[in-house]
């Protein structure tokens, strides 16, 4: 049996029941999820996570930007924060919280059909700041609030 | 088919020609680092990895989410050019490969 000729065989096999499943729209989640950034989320410093997921650890402090969270949150297990960009053509918004053992909370990839805000509820270990990230036209800005947990979120 | 237990609720008001969206998705969200009482044994994690909002199919936002947001995940946005009967259509899928979708009417 030529060997070389089974690999390839084998291989054109697998390609083209890929081709086939993502046609169908089979696929598609999966194929989407190939975007999730592995490395941020398990970056456990804030400048790793912010490079990891935005591309630079610099990022400019901007009025635009605003973060709206509770100043004390009683239950760190559930932090209601909104995020909220003034600036056009806002193409991600992260929000990271630095004392959390993987610092990127969560990361949403907006288009220009969002009007510049997001809400979501992370979890909090510890007093800390909330750290919110907007990347719009190659730039990246940010701005952050304090908040006070009386009881962190991510223990055991 | 078989009954499945409701995992999302979607809510969504249109006004002024946009839309207000609110929902929710029951997911345990466990980060992988709590320890069972019991057992002393660590819980796996498990927790959405992507959910991605579709209007009218087209993707509109798509939120990468990892084990540092709360259990049963809320997101709320603001939807531009949007009206009442347009279609919404959320679906994410989980670290274990768990997924689920859900679609609902602009009201």
């Amino acid at each position: 049996m030529n060997q070389t000729r089974r690999t390839f065989l084998q291989a054109t096999m697998a390609a083209s029941t890929i081709a086939i499943a993502t046609s169908a729209g089979l696929l598609s989640p999966r194929t989407v999820l190939a975007a999730w950034p592995k490395s941020a989320f398990k970056a456990t410093t804030l400048a790793d996570a912010m490079k990891a997921v935005a591309g630079s650890s610099k990022a400019i402090d901007s009025k635009d930007i605003s973060v709206e969270a509770p100043d004390i949150a009683e239950n760190g297990a559930v932090v209601s924060v909104t995020v909220k960009s003034k600036v056009a053509n806002t193409e991600q918004i992260s929000v990271f919280v630095p004392v959390n053992a993987n610092p990127l909370c969560a990361n949403y990839v907006t288009t220009s059909a969002i009007d510049g805000f997001v809400t979501g509820r992370i979890k909090m270990r510890k007093t800390s700041d909330v750290v919110a990230v907007v990347k719009a036209n190659g730039k990246l800005l940010t701005a952050k609030k304090p908040v006070k947990v009386t009881l962190g979120g991510c223990g055991g | 088919m078989a009954k499945k237990r409701k995992k999302m609720k979607i809510r969504a008001w249109a006004d002024n020609g946009s839309a207000t969206v609110k929902a929710i998705v029951f997911h345990p969200m466990e980060t992988g680092r709590r320890k069972d009482k019991t057992t002393g044994k660590k819980i796996p994690a498990h927790f959405i990895e992507e959910l991605i909002c579709q209007h009218n199919g087209k993707t509109v936002l798509t939120c990468q989410w990892g084990p540092g947001v709360s259990k049963n995940p809320f997101l709320s946005f603001r939807l531009k050019n949007a009206k009442k009967g347009d279609t919404l259509n959320l679906s994410w899928v989980d670290n274990q490969g768990e997924k689920d979708m859900a679609e609902a009417a602009i009201k």
